[in-house]
Formats: structure tokens, C-alpha cells, sequence
């Protein structure tokens, strides 16, 4: 294991509605670190806390308290114009009802994040291509979302997740809007990605079955972690 | 993600909603094509208006008496003034010693001195035929004042004049219909009646009539009947002198300081009369003067059917807004992406200006359709103002950027967590 965590976490506390009546803490002061080629699963209830720590580690909420580095970058010193900066090439998002644009094609989508990093457009559809093609989706690159099965709809989120490079990929119950089958594949597809491509994966889930096949689980209750234990892994899983 | 990829995104997503898009764009529509249609139609009309008096000559100067108390009103007035008939006194009157004076003072600068004084309308009837003729009398000078063009035989000459004698000169259509050619009509003699009188005229020339594009049935033409006005003045007993006549400066003239000479000139004669004086004008500051009042008129219906673009400007600025509600969604995963609020703004700013910019085109389009349509109908040439059409078209881009610009900026300030929670 690397030595320097692409996430830490140090004593992170979110409070919403800081100094009304009504305030409310979600996350009591979390510490976590995680380096460069881990699979992570984060389970736990809703209600746990789940979404608003993703939400920190993905740079689109600040924590209230505490300090979010990613990648050596301290988040919290960060101005809110370089947030995006981050977000487009440090982080990978995923999610569960999968996000494509409506109006544009598969490779379009794939391509969008590629052009707001600024890659060139000529650049970009080449590795949009090659990207289509690695998550088995080169024969529908000129499909529009509504033409693809939501198996589908997620591989091109895949795809378009990890266009610039990302340091993470963080899976927001990527399987959650899909039948089992289906999601044995999404998992197998991320398992690809994790192994050949040693991507850093974050996959937020409720589900343990699915949190077992990663290489680590880190389970919520109530703001905290209450636990941080190795998983099964991918072969051990299936076999 | 530069200017090009959001023009195309924004096509895409004006594609998915086409009716929705055509019901925005029609409030911009309507606004430039109306404010299109109605300087085309002003500006035909200027144009027409400069062409028909351009012919009546541009260098000639018009001398005419005026009430001392309206000496204040714009030249184009007083010059609308010579059409109404005020009763004047002999002394009142511009005199044939005043006249003689200024061709002597002038002489340099004056081409021709051009009197005429419209009388009656006269009725002839010859081998069967009638016509119907407005008699005019006039001097020598007039043909050049006037580009009477004659066809045969000659105009009225100082002799004649000097006479009083029993000549008229005619128009074609008058020779046309009476003698049935313009030679034939030489030499005959017509009946014409002067204050109640008739006397026989002997037809000494025929001018070429110009319709000036009216139409009307050949029959029916009143055309003009010109004799000596020195034998006009002998019948009807009409006073010596005359209330307005009309100069032709030669051309390399300064027209503004001729016309200026020109009026000092006979304002001096004026000093001690109470009640008239001289007013010069010519048709350059006449033609100034009306197109600067039809041009007036057509801003001030252009400015009311530009209040129609305000209308539509907000109709953009409601489509925009709901627009942005329906894709909240997408704005929060294209935040995700990383796409930051300046990505967002320019995205939702340049959808509103390509709507815009699509219904000003349209609009345009349609604005000289119309505008044509309308000319054609008064009968006048169809003048497209292009510098118009480009003002328009860059105006209701502003119009997509002023109203675009707040839908835009609250697409750009959305909270992603929000933004991708939203149902």
C-alpha cells in the first residue's frame, strides 16, 4: 500500500443550519484515509451519513470543521472557481439514476467533461472512442440516453467518469436503478477499471452484498464510522 | 467548451422544443418586423417623395410674400404658405420693377426668373372632342424653371409678352385628344374662357406631359394651358404685381448664400410695410424639411413597435426561466462534470441569444416582406434599409443577452447538491 492517502480526512464535522435553532450535525467528526488503488465500500443506512460524506470527499460541499485534503490539495483553502477545476479532473462521479445529458449522443456525453478540462475536440472523440469501446459500448456511440437500457446508460456514465484521468472514482449506488444481472456487470465493469486500470474506487452503497466484493469496508451509523474492516475482494468473492 | 459547442447545444435544445422555441421567438418576430416593415415603408417613401422633387428642380428658389408675423415659421412652411391665397394689396405685391432690379443685381447668378399664376379651368370642345384644361399664365423663363420639354412648335417668348399676345402652348395629351397629333395642333385656334370671357388662342407649341407615375384614364387628364401671363393679367383685370415667382440659379451657385442674397434683397424693398414681407426658400430646404419630418415619424412608430421586442425580450427571459427549472438536473451534473459557473452562464446566455437571433432574422425577413408588400401596395419602389436590418438583428442579440443573462446567471449560482437532487 502507498504510503500518502489521495483522501484525508482529518476530524471532518457537517452542520447544517449553523446557528438557527434548527441545527443539525450529520457527520461527528470523521477521520478516514484512503490510497491510491483502493476499492472502498461505504455502507451504511440512510441516514447514516453516506450522501454528505460523499458529497465532501466529491469537493461539491465543504465540511463545516476539520480538513479535506485530496490528492495534496488542502479542499477547504480552495476559492469556489477552482472547485470545478478539481472536480473535472481529480474526481470521477457516477450515480445511481445515471445523469446522462438528455439531448446528446453517448459519445457526447463522454466527451463533455473532456471539454470543460479544455482537451481539444479532436483529442477528446478520439479517446471517447477508445473509453466507449473499453466499457463495450462502441456500437452505440451515436445513440441518444433514451435509446440505451439503463445498463447501458451506465456504462456510458463510466465511461464519461473516468474521460479526464480521474485521481477517484466515486460510485454513488451505481446499481441501485438496476436489475441484478445487469448490475453483476456494472460490478464486473468496475472491477476492470480497479484491476487493470488501478483506479481508486469509492463505491457508496446500503448494499452488503456488494460492499463485500471490494477490498475494504467502511460502515456508517449515525455520522461515525464504526467500522473499517478488509473485504473479500473481487476473485475471493466469486470464488 | 468554447462559444461554437454552446451555439450547437443550444440548436439541440431548441430542436427538442420546437413549438416552444416558435411561441418565444414570436414576441421578436413580430417586434423586428415590425419595426423593419415600417422604415422600409418610411424610407420608400422618402425616397419617392426626394425623386418627384428632385424633378422639380433643386437649384430653384422660390420668392414669395409672407405675413410679417409668420417671418419666424421653418422655410418648409412658409413655402406650404404659397398654396393658400391671402388677399393682397397693389403695394403689397412684387412688382416688375422689383424684378427687373434683381436680374440686373443678379444677373451673374440667375438662369431664368419664372412667373406663373394658375387661373381658371376651361372646358374645350373641338370636332367633337372635349377636354378640360387648367390655364396658367406664365412667362418666358417658366419652361426652364419647370423642364417643360416641347415637342413641336415653341414656348411663350418676351415678345409675346410684351404684346399680350393670344397664344397657348399645350400638352400632348390635350393635342392627342382634340387635334389627334401634336403637329396637327399647330397653328389651330381654341376657345378659352378668361373671367367669364372667351377668347380665341392660336396654339403655338405642345410640351410633352409627364403622368409623374399618377394613373388615371387617358379621358379624364386636366392638363396645364399655358398663355402669357401679361395676357392673363389684361383679362381678368388681376392686379400688376405678383405674390410669388420662381428663381433658376445657375448651377455652379452657392444655393445657401444665393438664397440668402436673394431674400435681403427684397426684404429691403419690405422695410416699411407692416404687413408682408419676402421669404425665400428653396426645394432643397423644402425636401430637408419633409424628410426630416417623415423620418421623425418613422422612429416614433419604429420606437412603439420596438416596445413589442421589450414583450417579447421578457417572453425569452419566462422560457429561459423555465427552461433552467426543467434542467436543473443537468445543470447539477454538469457542475459535477466540472463545469464551472462561467461554463453554466455562457451556456444558458448563448441559448438566449441564438433564440433571439433567430427570431430577428425571421423577423427580418418577414419585416421586408411586408414592408415591400406595403410599398408596392401606396405605389411606391420597396427601399430596404440594410443598416436597419443589421441594427436589428444586433439588437435583439442584446435583447438574448440583457433578459438571458438573469435565468443564466441563477442556472450558474444553483447549488450542485441541490441541482442533482432535484426531481
Amino acid at each position: 500500500m502507498n504510503k500518502y492517502p489521495i483522501i484525508q480526512l482529518d476530524h471532518i464535522i457537517k452542520r447544517y443550519f449553523v446557528g438557527k435553532p434548527n441545527e443539525l450535525e450529520i457527520l461527528h467528526g470523521l477521520n478516514l484515509k484512503i490510497y491510491p488503488g483502493e476499492f472502498v465500500a461505504i455502507v451504511g443506512e440512510s441516514g447514516s451519513g453516506k450522501s454528505t460524506l460523499m458529497n465532501i470527499i466529491g469537493a461539491l460541499d465543504r465540511p463545516t470543521e476539520g480538513e479535506y485534503i485530496l490528492d495534496d490539495i488542502p479542499i477547504s483553502k480552495v476559492k469556489d472557481t477552482e472547485i470545478s477545476h478539481i472536480r473535472c479532473k481529480k474526481i470521477g462521479f457516477i450515480f445511481q439514476t445515471f445523469n446522462l445529458i438528455g439531448k446528446l449522443s453517448a459519445i457526447k456525453n463522454v466527451q463533455l467533461p473532456m471539454l470543460y478540462a479544455g482537451v481539444s475536440k479532436k483529442e477528446s472523440l478520439k479517446r471517447s472512442k477508445e473509453l466507449l469501446e473499453l466499457v463495450g459500448m462502441k456500437d452505440r456511440m451515436k445513440h441518444q440516453p433514451n435509446e440505451l437500457s439503463g445498463g447501458q446508460k451506465q456504462r456510458v456514465a463510466i465511461a464519461r467518469a473516468i474521460s479526464n484521468n480521474p485521481t477517484l472514482l466515486l460510485a454513488d449506488e451505481p446499481t441501485g436503478a438496476l436489475d441484478s444481472s445487469t448490475s453483476r456487470s456494472i460490478m464486473d465493469l468496475f472491477h476492470k477499471l480497479h484491476q487493470e486500470k488501478q483506479m481508486s474506487i469509492v463505491l457508496i452503497t446500503h448494499s452488503q452484498e456488494l460492499a463485500k466484493e471490494t477490498e475494504r469496508i467502511i460502515t456508517l451509523k449515525d455520522g461515525q464510522i464504526i467500522s473499517d474492516c478488509k473485504g473479500e475482494g473481487y476473485h475471493e468473492h466469486l470464488g | 467548451m468554447n462559444i461554437w459547442d454552446n451555439i450547437l447545444l443550444a440548436l439541440q435544445s431548441l430542436r427538442v422544443n420546437k413549438m416552444r422555441a416558435l411561441l418565444t421567438m414570436l414576441g421578436i418576430i413580430i417586434g423586428i418586423s415590425a419595426v423593419i416593415a415600417i422604415v422600409t415603408l418610411g424610407n420608400s417613401m422618402t425616397t419617392s417623395i426626394t425623386d418627384s422633387m428632385s424633378s422639380f428642380g433643386i437649384q430653384n428658389v422660390n420668392v414669395s410674400l409672407v405675413e410679417k408675423s409668420s417671418t419666424n415659421t421653418s422655410e418648409g412652411m412658409t413655402s406650404i404658405r404659397m398654396f393658400s391665397k391671402p388677399s393682397y394689396d397693389d403695394e403689397d405685391l412684387i412688382s416688375n420693377q422689383m424684378i427687373d432690379d434683381y436680374r440686373k443685381v443678379f444677373s451673374n447668378e440667375i438662369k431664368a426668373i419664372s412667373i406663373s399664376e394658375n387661373l381658371s379651368q376651361s372646358k374645350i370642345t373641338k370636332n367633337q372632342n372635349t377636354a378640360t384644361v387648367n390655364l396658367v399664365g406664365t412667362n418666358s423663363d417658366y419652361q426652364i424653371a419647370n423642364n417643360i420639354e416641347l415637342v413641336t412648335g415653341r414656348f411663350i417668348n418676351q415678345s409675346d409678352m410684351d404684346l399680350e399676345k393670344l397664344l397657348c402652348v399645350i400638352s400632348t395629351e390635350f393635342a392627342e385628344d382634340i387635334f389627334g397629333t401634336s403637329a396637327n395642333a399647330i397653328g389651330q385656334t381654341i376657345e378659352l374662357t378668361l373671367n367669364g370671357f372667351s377668347k380665341t388662342f392660336t396654339i403655338v407649341g405642345v410640351y410633352q406631359y409627364d403622368s409623374n407615375g399618377q394613373v388615371m384614364s387617358s379621358s379624364s387628364i386636366t392638363t396645364d394651358c399655358y398663355i402669357p401671363i401679361t395676357t392673363a393679367k389684361k383679362y381678368t383685370n388681376s392686379q400688376a404685381g405678383y405674390s410669388s415667382f420662381t428663381v433658376v440659379a445657375n448651377s455652379e451657385v452657392d444655393s445657401s448664400s444665393f438664397l440668402k442674397n436673394t431674400t435681403s434683397f427684397f426684404q429691403s424693398y419690405y422695410t416699411l410695410n407692416d404687413s408682408y414681407t419676402v421669404s425665400a426658400s428653396n426645394m432643397e430646404s423644402m425636401l430637408e424639411s419633409m424628410t426630416e419630418m417623415l423620418s421623425t415619424i418613422t422612429l416614433a412608430i419604429a420606437a412603439i413597435a420596438a416596445i413589442s421586442l421589450l414583450v417579447g425580450g421578457i417572453g425569452v427571459m419566462n422560457i429561459m426561466l423555465v427552461s433552467i427549472t426543467e434542467r436543473t438536473r443537468e445543470i447539477g451534473t454538469r457542475k459535477a462534470l466540472g463545469a464551472t459557473n462561467r461554463n453554466i452562464r455562457l451556456q444558458f446566455i448563448v441559448e438566449a441569444v441564438v433564440i433571439c437571433l433567430i427570431g430577428g432574422l425571421l423577423g427580418v425577413i418577414l419585416g421586408i416582406i411586408m414592408g415591400s408588400i406595403g410599398s408596392s401596395l401606396m405605389g411606391y419602389p420597396a427601399t430596404t434599409s440594410i443598416s436597419a436590418c443589421i441594427i436589428s438583428v444586433v439588437f435583439s442579440m442584446s435583447i438574448g443577452v440583457f433578459f438571458g443573462y438573469y435565468p443564466a446567471n441563477r442556472a450558474a449560482k444553483m447549488d450542485p447538491i441541490e441541482a442533482l437532487r432535484y426531481e
